[in-house]
Protein backbone atom coordinates (compact mmCIF):
# COMPACT_ATOMS: atom_id res chain seq x y z
CA UNK A 1 0.00 0.00 0.00
CA UNK A 2 1.30 4.12 -0.84
CA UNK A 3 1.77 6.22 2.07
CA UNK A 4 1.95 9.71 1.94
CA UNK A 5 3.82 12.33 3.25
CA UNK A 6 4.53 16.37 2.60
CA UNK A 7 7.68 17.84 1.74
CA UNK A 8 6.24 21.25 2.99
CA UNK A 9 7.47 24.20 -0.18
CA UNK A 10 8.68 27.12 1.66
CA UNK A 11 10.35 30.09 -0.13
CA UNK A 12 13.21 28.10 -1.59
CA UNK A 13 10.41 26.74 -4.50
CA UNK A 14 9.54 23.57 -5.67
CA UNK A 15 13.12 22.84 -6.73
CA UNK A 16 14.74 23.98 -3.72
CA UNK A 17 12.36 21.46 -1.74
CA UNK A 18 13.92 18.79 -3.89
CA UNK A 19 16.94 19.69 -3.33
CA UNK A 20 17.22 19.80 0.50
CA UNK A 21 15.35 16.54 0.39
CA UNK A 22 18.30 15.00 -1.43
CA UNK A 23 20.41 16.74 0.68
CA UNK A 24 18.69 15.41 3.65
CA UNK A 25 19.21 11.86 2.26
CA UNK A 26 22.89 12.06 2.42
CA UNK A 27 23.26 14.37 5.60
CA UNK A 28 21.25 11.55 7.07
CA UNK A 29 22.97 9.04 5.65
CA UNK A 30 19.81 6.66 4.86
CA UNK A 31 21.93 6.85 1.39
CA UNK A 32 25.71 7.08 0.93
CA UNK A 33 25.51 8.61 -2.34
CA UNK A 34 22.96 9.40 -5.13
CA UNK A 35 22.69 9.04 -8.93
CA UNK A 36 20.68 11.84 -10.17
CA UNK A 37 20.80 15.03 -12.69
CA UNK A 38 23.19 17.72 -11.67
CA UNK A 39 22.90 20.82 -13.73
CA UNK A 40 26.34 21.37 -15.63
CA UNK A 41 27.96 24.90 -14.93
CA UNK A 42 26.72 26.16 -18.14
CA UNK A 43 23.10 25.03 -17.46
CA UNK A 44 22.00 24.21 -21.03
CA UNK A 45 22.37 20.33 -19.56
CA UNK A 46 21.16 18.46 -16.68
CA UNK A 47 23.35 15.48 -16.53
CA UNK A 48 23.31 12.01 -14.24
CA UNK A 49 25.71 12.25 -11.76
CA UNK A 50 27.16 10.04 -8.89
CA UNK A 51 27.16 12.47 -5.84
CA UNK A 52 28.23 11.55 -2.24
CA UNK A 53 28.78 15.68 -0.66
CA UNK A 54 25.53 17.01 -0.07
CA UNK A 55 26.71 20.56 -0.75
CA UNK A 56 26.92 19.08 -4.33
CA UNK A 57 23.16 17.96 -4.31
CA UNK A 58 22.36 21.91 -4.40
CA UNK A 59 23.07 21.38 -8.40
CA UNK A 60 20.82 18.71 -8.88
CA UNK A 61 17.80 18.77 -10.99
CA UNK A 62 15.48 15.78 -11.61
CA UNK A 63 12.72 17.81 -12.29
CA UNK A 64 14.07 19.78 -15.63
CA UNK A 65 12.68 19.03 -18.68
CA UNK A 66 15.03 17.26 -20.72
CA UNK A 67 16.87 13.72 -20.32
CA UNK A 68 20.08 13.17 -22.30
CA UNK A 69 20.42 9.67 -21.68
CA UNK A 70 18.22 7.14 -20.16
CA UNK A 71 20.02 6.62 -16.50
CA UNK A 72 18.97 2.93 -16.33
CA UNK A 73 21.96 2.11 -18.60
CA UNK A 74 24.22 4.01 -16.43
CA UNK A 75 22.95 1.93 -13.30
CA UNK A 76 23.68 -1.13 -15.18
CA UNK A 77 26.62 0.28 -15.71
CA UNK A 78 27.80 0.94 -12.14
CA UNK A 79 25.80 -2.59 -11.08
CA UNK A 80 26.84 -5.06 -13.96
CA UNK A 81 30.14 -6.24 -12.78
CA UNK A 82 29.56 -6.69 -8.83
CA UNK A 83 26.48 -4.99 -7.09
CA UNK A 84 26.95 -1.43 -5.05
CA UNK A 85 28.41 -2.07 -1.80
CA UNK A 86 27.33 1.34 -0.57
CA UNK A 87 23.25 2.51 -0.36
CA UNK A 88 23.03 3.86 -3.68
CA UNK A 89 20.07 6.14 -4.01
CA UNK A 90 18.70 6.78 -8.21
CA UNK A 91 16.65 9.07 -8.72
CA UNK A 92 14.41 7.90 -11.86
CA UNK A 93 11.90 9.26 -14.63
CA UNK A 94 9.12 6.53 -14.94
CA UNK A 95 10.65 5.02 -18.40
CA UNK A 96 14.06 4.66 -16.95
CA UNK A 97 12.77 2.97 -13.66
CA UNK A 98 11.33 0.37 -16.23
CA UNK A 99 13.85 0.04 -18.19
CA UNK A 100 15.40 -0.66 -15.14
CA UNK A 101 13.35 -3.44 -14.20
CA UNK A 102 14.24 -5.14 -17.70
CA UNK A 103 17.94 -5.02 -17.21
CA UNK A 104 17.77 -6.49 -13.61
CA UNK A 105 15.24 -9.52 -15.31
CA UNK A 106 18.41 -9.28 -18.26
CA UNK A 107 20.77 -9.46 -15.05
CA UNK A 108 22.25 -6.91 -16.20
CA UNK A 109 22.11 -4.50 -13.57
CA UNK A 110 21.17 -5.73 -9.67
CA UNK A 111 19.08 -3.68 -6.92
CA UNK A 112 20.80 -4.60 -4.14
CA UNK A 113 21.23 -1.69 -2.00
CA UNK A 114 19.34 0.55 -4.09
CA UNK A 115 16.72 3.33 -2.94
CA UNK A 116 14.94 4.12 -5.92
CA UNK A 117 13.17 7.10 -6.21
CA UNK A 118 11.25 7.68 -8.96
CA UNK A 119 9.92 11.31 -10.24
CA UNK A 120 6.54 12.30 -11.32
CA UNK A 121 7.09 13.04 -15.16
CA UNK A 122 5.34 15.87 -17.06
CA UNK A 123 7.73 14.94 -20.16
CA UNK A 124 11.08 16.31 -21.48
CA UNK A 125 12.45 18.11 -24.09
CA UNK A 126 15.19 17.68 -26.94
CA UNK A 127 18.24 18.22 -25.36
CA UNK A 128 19.00 20.95 -28.16
CA UNK A 129 15.46 22.85 -27.27
CA UNK A 130 16.21 22.44 -23.51
CA UNK A 131 19.33 24.50 -23.89
CA UNK A 132 17.67 27.24 -25.86
CA UNK A 133 14.69 27.36 -23.53
CA UNK A 134 17.53 27.84 -20.75
CA UNK A 135 18.69 30.69 -22.44
CA UNK A 136 15.34 32.38 -22.56
CA UNK A 137 14.60 32.05 -18.55
CA UNK A 138 16.27 32.66 -15.35
CA UNK A 139 14.17 29.29 -13.30
CA UNK A 140 13.07 27.11 -16.26
CA UNK A 141 12.50 24.78 -14.83
CA UNK A 142 9.89 26.27 -12.39
CA UNK A 143 8.60 28.31 -15.99
CA UNK A 144 8.07 24.54 -17.21
CA UNK A 145 6.12 23.50 -13.97
CA UNK A 146 3.90 26.19 -14.69
CA UNK A 147 3.27 26.01 -17.93
CA UNK A 148 2.44 22.09 -17.61
CA UNK A 149 0.56 22.29 -14.85
CA UNK A 150 -2.02 24.74 -16.18
CA UNK A 151 -2.92 22.01 -18.38
CA UNK A 152 -1.88 23.46 -21.75
CA UNK A 153 -0.60 21.23 -24.37
CA UNK A 154 3.51 22.00 -24.53
CA UNK A 155 4.28 21.90 -27.99
CA UNK A 156 7.91 21.32 -26.89
CA UNK A 157 7.99 18.39 -25.34
CA UNK A 158 9.10 15.41 -26.94
CA UNK A 159 6.66 13.03 -28.84
CA UNK A 160 7.45 10.17 -27.38
CA UNK A 161 6.76 12.05 -23.61
CA UNK A 162 3.28 13.81 -24.93
CA UNK A 163 2.08 10.45 -26.07
CA UNK A 164 3.47 8.08 -22.67
CA UNK A 165 0.62 6.32 -20.68
CA UNK A 166 2.98 5.52 -17.61
CA UNK A 167 3.94 9.22 -16.04
CA UNK A 168 4.04 7.80 -12.90
CA UNK A 169 6.77 5.29 -11.71
CA UNK A 170 6.03 1.65 -11.08
CA UNK A 171 8.13 0.12 -8.30
CA UNK A 172 9.65 3.00 -6.66
CA UNK A 173 10.58 3.14 -2.97
CA UNK A 174 9.46 6.37 -2.95
CA UNK A 175 8.18 8.59 -5.47
CA UNK A 176 8.63 12.52 -5.72
CA UNK A 177 4.82 13.16 -6.22
CA UNK A 178 3.86 16.56 -8.42
CA UNK A 179 0.61 15.23 -9.57
CA UNK A 180 -2.20 16.41 -7.76
CA UNK A 181 0.01 18.24 -5.22
CA UNK A 182 -0.64 21.92 -4.53
CA UNK A 183 2.57 23.40 -5.53
CA UNK A 184 2.60 26.26 -3.72
CA UNK A 185 2.12 24.38 -0.23
CA UNK A 186 4.09 20.90 -0.95
CA UNK A 187 5.37 18.12 -2.76
CA UNK A 188 3.81 14.42 -1.94
CA UNK A 189 6.54 12.29 -0.91
CA UNK A 190 4.99 8.41 -1.97
CA UNK A 191 5.64 5.59 -0.11
CA UNK A 192 5.90 2.38 -2.13
CA UNK A 193 7.53 -0.13 -0.40
CA UNK A 194 8.71 -0.55 3.18
CA UNK A 195 12.24 0.74 2.71
CA UNK A 196 10.72 4.03 1.51
CA UNK A 197 8.16 4.19 4.79
CA UNK A 198 11.14 3.74 6.81
CA UNK A 199 13.15 6.80 4.98
CA UNK A 200 10.00 9.10 5.43
CA UNK A 201 9.82 7.97 9.27
CA UNK A 202 13.75 8.66 9.49
CA UNK A 203 13.23 12.42 8.02
CA UNK A 204 10.48 13.01 10.29
CA UNK A 205 8.11 13.68 7.61
CA UNK A 206 4.50 14.17 8.35
CA UNK A 207 2.15 11.32 6.74
CA UNK A 208 -0.84 12.90 5.02
CA UNK A 209 -3.94 11.63 3.18
CA UNK A 210 -4.55 13.18 -0.59
CA UNK A 211 -7.37 13.13 -2.81
CA UNK A 212 -6.49 14.84 -5.83
CA UNK A 213 -2.99 12.66 -6.62
CA UNK A 214 -5.13 9.39 -8.16
CA UNK A 215 -7.71 11.65 -9.86
CA UNK A 216 -5.09 13.89 -11.56
CA UNK A 217 -3.28 10.74 -12.31
CA UNK A 218 -6.06 9.05 -13.92
CA UNK A 219 -6.86 12.17 -15.86
CA UNK A 220 -3.34 12.24 -17.35
CA UNK A 221 -3.48 9.26 -18.21
CA UNK A 222 -6.48 9.16 -20.38
CA UNK A 223 -5.04 11.95 -21.93
CA UNK A 224 -1.95 10.89 -23.05
CA UNK A 225 -3.42 7.42 -23.82
CA UNK A 226 -5.66 8.98 -26.26
CA UNK A 227 -2.42 10.69 -27.21
CA UNK A 228 -0.74 7.67 -27.80
CA UNK A 229 -3.69 5.81 -29.51
CA UNK A 230 -3.58 8.57 -32.21
CA UNK A 231 0.06 7.98 -32.89
CA UNK A 232 0.03 4.36 -33.30
CA UNK A 233 -2.37 4.91 -36.15
CA UNK A 234 -0.95 7.33 -37.93
CA UNK A 235 2.23 5.50 -37.40
CA UNK A 236 0.67 2.67 -39.05
CA UNK A 237 -0.67 4.66 -41.89
CA UNK A 238 2.84 6.42 -42.38
CA UNK A 239 4.86 3.44 -42.40
CA UNK A 240 2.89 -0.20 -43.05
CA UNK A 241 4.32 -1.62 -45.93
CA UNK A 242 7.41 -2.45 -47.88
CA UNK A 243 7.13 0.64 -49.52
CA UNK A 244 6.02 3.06 -46.59
CA UNK A 245 8.53 1.21 -43.95
CA UNK A 246 11.22 2.12 -46.82
CA UNK A 247 10.65 5.06 -47.43
CA UNK A 248 10.69 5.75 -43.87
CA UNK A 249 14.49 4.39 -43.47
CA UNK A 250 15.04 5.78 -47.31
CA UNK A 251 17.69 8.30 -44.60
CA UNK A 252 19.16 5.27 -42.72
CA UNK A 253 22.75 5.39 -42.92
CA UNK A 254 23.04 2.19 -40.56
CA UNK A 255 25.30 4.28 -38.21
CA UNK A 256 23.42 2.21 -35.66
CA UNK A 257 22.93 5.15 -33.48
CA UNK A 258 19.23 3.75 -32.15
CA UNK A 259 20.89 1.06 -31.18
CA UNK A 260 23.85 2.46 -28.98
CA UNK A 261 21.56 5.00 -27.01
CA UNK A 262 19.05 2.33 -26.81
CA UNK A 263 18.57 1.06 -22.76
CA UNK A 264 17.32 -1.92 -24.07
CA UNK A 265 19.88 -3.23 -26.78
CA UNK A 266 21.63 -5.11 -24.13
CA UNK A 267 24.08 -7.76 -25.55
CA UNK A 268 27.84 -7.04 -25.28
CA UNK A 269 28.44 -7.16 -28.75
CA UNK A 270 25.62 -6.30 -31.01
CA UNK A 271 25.96 -9.29 -34.16
CA UNK A 272 25.56 -6.22 -36.55
CA UNK A 273 28.86 -4.95 -34.88
CA UNK A 274 30.57 -8.35 -34.60
CA UNK A 275 32.46 -10.59 -36.87
CA UNK A 276 29.54 -12.41 -37.60
CA UNK A 277 28.73 -9.72 -40.51
CA UNK A 278 31.69 -9.42 -41.26
CA UNK A 279 31.62 -10.98 -44.97
CA UNK A 280 34.19 -11.42 -48.07
CA UNK A 281 33.95 -9.47 -50.92
CA UNK A 282 33.01 -12.24 -52.56
CA UNK A 283 29.73 -12.36 -50.11
CA UNK A 284 28.86 -8.65 -51.37
CA UNK A 285 29.37 -9.36 -55.22
CA UNK A 286 27.22 -12.44 -55.31
CA UNK A 287 24.64 -10.45 -53.12
CA UNK A 288 24.54 -7.98 -55.71
CA UNK A 289 24.44 -10.38 -58.50
CA UNK A 290 21.19 -11.97 -57.12
CA UNK A 291 19.70 -9.22 -57.09
CA UNK A 292 20.99 -7.40 -59.86
CA UNK A 293 22.28 -4.94 -57.12
CA UNK A 294 22.56 -3.82 -53.33
CA UNK A 295 22.24 -0.91 -51.45
CA UNK A 296 25.62 0.24 -49.56
CA UNK A 297 25.85 -0.18 -46.63
CA UNK A 298 23.97 -3.23 -46.92
CA UNK A 299 21.44 -4.88 -44.27
CA UNK A 300 19.57 -1.16 -43.05
CA UNK A 301 16.27 -3.02 -43.20
CA UNK A 302 17.83 -6.36 -41.83
CA UNK A 303 19.02 -4.42 -38.81
CA UNK A 304 15.51 -2.74 -37.71
CA UNK A 305 13.97 -5.94 -38.04
CA UNK A 306 16.06 -7.92 -35.93
CA UNK A 307 16.38 -5.21 -33.69
CA UNK A 308 12.41 -5.60 -33.22
CA UNK A 309 12.88 -8.58 -32.67
CA UNK A 310 15.54 -8.82 -30.63
CA UNK A 311 14.30 -6.40 -27.89
CA UNK A 312 10.65 -5.01 -28.33
CA UNK A 313 8.69 -7.45 -25.92
CA UNK A 314 11.06 -4.53 -23.17
CA UNK A 315 10.69 -1.35 -24.97
CA UNK A 316 9.77 1.03 -22.83
CA UNK A 317 8.97 3.92 -25.28
CA UNK A 318 11.83 6.04 -24.26
CA UNK A 319 12.02 7.70 -27.20
CA UNK A 320 15.62 8.17 -27.25
CA UNK A 321 16.07 6.26 -30.19
CA UNK A 322 14.53 9.12 -32.47
CA UNK A 323 16.19 11.48 -30.69
CA UNK A 324 19.75 9.89 -31.41
CA UNK A 325 19.20 9.25 -34.54
CA UNK A 326 21.11 12.11 -37.59
CA UNK A 327 18.31 11.92 -40.45
CA UNK A 328 14.99 12.40 -38.22
CA UNK A 329 14.13 8.99 -38.96
CA UNK A 330 10.76 8.35 -36.45
CA UNK A 331 12.28 5.12 -34.84
CA UNK A 332 11.02 4.97 -31.76
CA UNK A 333 7.58 5.40 -33.03
CA UNK A 334 7.79 2.32 -34.95
CA UNK A 335 9.63 0.58 -31.95
CA UNK A 336 6.67 1.64 -30.28
CA UNK A 337 3.45 0.97 -32.88
CA UNK A 338 5.46 -2.89 -32.80
CA UNK A 339 5.86 -3.39 -29.27
CA UNK A 340 2.75 -2.38 -28.97
CA UNK A 341 1.57 -5.78 -30.76
CA UNK A 342 4.29 -7.86 -29.13
CA UNK A 343 3.53 -6.90 -25.94
CA UNK A 344 0.24 -7.33 -26.01
CA UNK A 345 0.31 -11.39 -27.38
CA UNK A 346 2.20 -12.08 -24.48
CA UNK A 347 0.39 -9.41 -21.96
CA UNK A 348 3.09 -8.07 -20.94
CA UNK A 349 4.65 -4.56 -20.05
CA UNK A 350 8.04 -3.81 -19.80
CA UNK A 351 9.21 -2.58 -15.97
CA UNK A 352 5.64 -3.23 -14.46
CA UNK A 353 6.68 -5.88 -12.32
CA UNK A 354 10.04 -7.62 -11.56
CA UNK A 355 8.06 -10.56 -10.80
CA UNK A 356 6.85 -11.11 -14.24
CA UNK A 357 9.08 -12.93 -16.06
CA UNK A 358 10.52 -11.88 -19.67
CA UNK A 359 8.10 -13.60 -22.12
CA UNK A 360 11.43 -15.01 -24.40
CA UNK A 361 13.02 -16.69 -21.34
CA UNK A 362 9.19 -19.04 -20.44
CA UNK A 363 6.64 -20.40 -22.24
CA UNK A 364 3.28 -22.33 -21.63
CA UNK A 365 2.88 -25.36 -23.07
CA UNK A 366 -0.42 -24.73 -24.61
CA UNK A 367 -0.57 -20.84 -26.35
CA UNK A 368 -0.35 -19.18 -29.59
CA UNK A 369 -2.85 -20.89 -31.72
CA UNK A 370 -2.50 -18.45 -34.61
CA UNK A 371 1.04 -20.34 -34.78
CA UNK A 372 -0.71 -22.83 -36.28
CA UNK A 373 1.89 -25.63 -35.24
CA UNK B 1 3.43 -21.23 -77.75
CA UNK B 2 6.36 -21.23 -74.88
CA UNK B 3 4.66 -22.51 -71.74
CA UNK B 4 4.97 -19.97 -68.88
CA UNK B 5 7.67 -21.88 -66.32
CA UNK B 6 6.11 -22.91 -62.89
CA UNK B 7 7.12 -20.32 -59.88
CA UNK B 8 9.61 -22.44 -57.90
CA UNK B 9 9.57 -20.97 -54.74
CA UNK B 10 13.22 -21.08 -52.19
CA UNK B 11 12.42 -22.15 -49.15
CA UNK B 12 15.18 -22.25 -46.11
CA UNK B 13 13.90 -25.08 -43.74
CA UNK B 14 15.81 -24.74 -40.13
CA UNK B 15 15.86 -28.52 -39.32
CA UNK B 16 16.65 -29.80 -35.89
CA UNK B 17 19.65 -31.72 -35.48
CA UNK B 18 17.53 -34.47 -32.95
CA UNK B 19 14.38 -34.90 -34.69
CA UNK B 20 12.94 -32.81 -38.42
CA UNK B 21 16.48 -33.24 -39.73
CA UNK B 22 16.57 -37.29 -38.80
CA UNK B 23 12.38 -37.17 -40.65
CA UNK B 24 13.91 -35.43 -43.65
CA UNK B 25 16.32 -38.26 -43.47
CA UNK B 26 13.76 -40.94 -42.79
CA UNK B 27 11.41 -38.77 -45.94
CA UNK B 28 14.55 -40.39 -48.00
CA UNK B 29 14.73 -43.12 -47.15
CA UNK B 30 11.43 -44.48 -47.34
CA UNK B 31 11.03 -42.84 -50.68
CA UNK B 32 8.40 -40.37 -49.50
CA UNK B 33 8.55 -37.54 -52.01
CA UNK B 34 9.29 -33.92 -50.48
CA UNK B 35 9.59 -31.48 -52.78
CA UNK B 36 13.37 -29.84 -54.08
CA UNK B 37 12.10 -26.13 -53.26
CA UNK B 38 13.08 -27.38 -49.64
CA UNK B 39 17.24 -26.15 -48.70
CA UNK B 40 17.57 -28.00 -45.39
CA UNK B 41 19.93 -26.78 -42.96
CA UNK B 42 20.70 -28.31 -39.47
CA UNK B 43 20.63 -26.77 -36.19
CA UNK B 44 21.40 -27.80 -32.79
CA UNK B 45 17.89 -27.40 -31.93
CA UNK B 46 15.05 -25.37 -33.06
CA UNK B 47 15.86 -22.82 -29.70
CA UNK B 48 19.16 -21.82 -31.24
CA UNK B 49 17.17 -20.62 -34.52
CA UNK B 50 18.00 -16.87 -33.99
CA UNK B 51 15.21 -14.38 -35.76
CA UNK B 52 18.26 -12.80 -37.45
CA UNK B 53 18.92 -15.99 -39.47
CA UNK B 54 14.87 -16.03 -40.77
CA UNK B 55 15.29 -12.48 -41.67
CA UNK B 56 18.29 -13.03 -43.64
CA UNK B 57 16.71 -15.74 -45.56
CA UNK B 58 13.62 -13.76 -46.31
CA UNK B 59 15.87 -10.35 -46.90
CA UNK B 60 18.42 -12.75 -48.93
CA UNK B 61 16.21 -13.98 -51.75
CA UNK B 62 14.02 -16.91 -49.77
CA UNK B 63 10.41 -17.23 -50.59
CA UNK B 64 9.13 -18.80 -47.14
CA UNK B 65 11.30 -20.07 -44.28
CA UNK B 66 9.91 -23.41 -41.90
CA UNK B 67 11.87 -24.02 -38.53
CA UNK B 68 11.19 -27.70 -37.47
CA UNK B 69 11.09 -29.08 -33.83
CA UNK B 70 11.19 -31.92 -31.53
CA UNK B 71 7.66 -32.52 -30.08
CA UNK B 72 6.65 -31.44 -26.84
CA UNK B 73 8.58 -32.82 -24.24
CA UNK B 74 11.28 -34.08 -26.68
CA UNK B 75 13.44 -31.61 -26.95
CA UNK B 76 17.26 -32.07 -26.09
CA UNK B 77 17.38 -29.03 -24.50
CA UNK B 78 14.27 -29.55 -22.48
CA UNK B 79 12.12 -26.32 -23.53
CA UNK B 80 13.86 -25.13 -26.94
CA UNK B 81 11.23 -25.65 -28.96
CA UNK B 82 8.59 -23.96 -26.69
CA UNK B 83 11.03 -20.88 -27.03
CA UNK B 84 11.39 -21.08 -30.46
CA UNK B 85 7.30 -20.90 -30.79
CA UNK B 86 7.53 -18.03 -28.74
CA UNK B 87 10.38 -16.45 -31.17
CA UNK B 88 8.33 -17.28 -34.35
CA UNK B 89 5.45 -15.48 -32.88
CA UNK B 90 7.29 -12.20 -31.95
CA UNK B 91 8.95 -12.54 -35.54
CA UNK B 92 5.29 -12.99 -36.98
CA UNK B 93 3.73 -10.06 -35.80
CA UNK B 94 6.78 -8.06 -35.97
CA UNK B 95 6.26 -8.70 -39.92
CA UNK B 96 2.65 -8.70 -39.58
CA UNK B 97 2.44 -5.43 -37.71
CA UNK B 98 4.79 -3.55 -40.46
CA UNK B 99 2.57 -4.88 -43.20
CA UNK B 100 4.76 -7.44 -44.73
CA UNK B 101 4.09 -11.10 -45.44
CA UNK B 102 4.73 -13.08 -42.04
CA UNK B 103 2.62 -16.11 -44.30
CA UNK B 104 6.08 -16.76 -45.67
CA UNK B 105 7.56 -18.18 -41.81
CA UNK B 106 6.53 -21.28 -39.85
CA UNK B 107 7.21 -23.39 -37.37
CA UNK B 108 6.65 -27.35 -36.90
CA UNK B 109 7.25 -29.65 -34.24
CA UNK B 110 8.16 -32.91 -36.51
CA UNK B 111 9.65 -35.70 -34.71
CA UNK B 112 12.78 -38.46 -35.95
CA UNK B 113 9.97 -40.78 -36.69
CA UNK B 114 7.91 -38.50 -38.30
CA UNK B 115 8.75 -39.06 -42.27
CA UNK B 116 5.50 -39.15 -43.59
CA UNK B 117 4.61 -35.94 -41.65
CA UNK B 118 7.83 -34.16 -42.58
CA UNK B 119 7.03 -34.81 -46.21
CA UNK B 120 3.60 -33.87 -45.93
CA UNK B 121 4.09 -30.81 -44.30
CA UNK B 122 7.33 -29.84 -46.93
CA UNK B 123 4.32 -30.12 -49.50
CA UNK B 124 1.77 -28.18 -47.90
CA UNK B 125 4.48 -25.63 -47.19
CA UNK B 126 5.74 -25.73 -51.04
CA UNK B 127 2.39 -25.53 -52.02
CA UNK B 128 1.18 -22.41 -49.73
CA UNK B 129 4.52 -20.25 -51.01
CA UNK B 130 3.53 -21.10 -54.66
CA UNK B 131 0.20 -19.80 -54.36
CA UNK B 132 1.75 -16.65 -52.47
CA UNK B 133 4.43 -16.14 -55.29
CA UNK B 134 7.84 -14.48 -55.14
CA UNK B 135 8.81 -12.64 -52.17
CA UNK B 136 9.21 -9.28 -52.93
CA UNK B 137 11.54 -8.02 -50.37
CA UNK B 138 13.91 -10.95 -51.10
CA UNK B 139 14.34 -9.60 -54.71
CA UNK B 140 14.69 -5.45 -53.53
CA UNK B 141 17.99 -4.21 -53.79
CA UNK B 142 17.36 -0.78 -51.68
CA UNK B 143 16.41 -2.74 -48.38
S1 LIG C 1 13.77 1.20 -28.84
FE1 LIG C 1 13.88 3.44 -28.64
S2 LIG C 1 12.01 3.94 -27.45
FE2 LIG C 1 12.34 1.73 -27.18
S3 LIG C 1 13.55 1.58 -25.28
FE3 LIG C 1 15.04 1.63 -27.01
S4 LIG C 1 15.60 3.82 -27.21
FE4 LIG C 1 13.71 3.74 -25.94
S1 LIG D 1 20.19 6.23 -35.74
FE1 LIG D 1 18.96 6.65 -37.59
S2 LIG D 1 20.45 6.56 -39.30
FE2 LIG D 1 21.46 5.60 -37.53
S3 LIG D 1 20.98 3.39 -37.78
FE3 LIG D 1 19.39 4.25 -36.43
S4 LIG D 1 17.71 4.79 -37.86
FE4 LIG D 1 19.56 4.52 -39.12
S1 LIG E 1 16.50 -30.32 -29.49
FE1 LIG E 1 15.02 -30.41 -31.10
S2 LIG E 1 13.91 -28.58 -30.71
FE2 LIG E 1 15.31 -28.54 -29.05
Amino acid sequence: MERYAILPIGKQGVLGTVRQFLASLLEKKLVDALLVPLELPTRDNVVPTIVSNPEQVQAANPLAPVMPVNAARLVSRITMVSPSPDRLGVVLRPCELRALVELVKLKQASLEKLLLIGIDCHGTYPVDDYGKFVKESSSPTEDFLNRVREGKDDPLLRKACQTCEYPVPMGADLTIGLFGANLEKGIVLVAGTPEGEKVIQELGLEAIETEERQPAIAKLIEERAGKREELLKQTQEEIRGLDKLMAALATCINCHNCKTVCPLCYCKECFFDSPVFEFEAEKYLGWAKRKGALRMPNDTLLFHLTRLNHMVISCVGCGLCTEACPNDIPVSDIFRLVGHQVQKTFDYVPGRNLDEELPLTTFKEEELPEIGM
Amino acid sequence: MAEEKEFEPIIVGFFCNWCTATAADLAGTLRMQYPANIRPIRTMCSGSVDPVYVLRALLGGADGVIVGGCTPGDCHYVSGNYKARRRMSILKTVLNTLGLEDDRVWIKWISAAEGAKFARIMNEVTESVKKLGPNPIGKDWSI
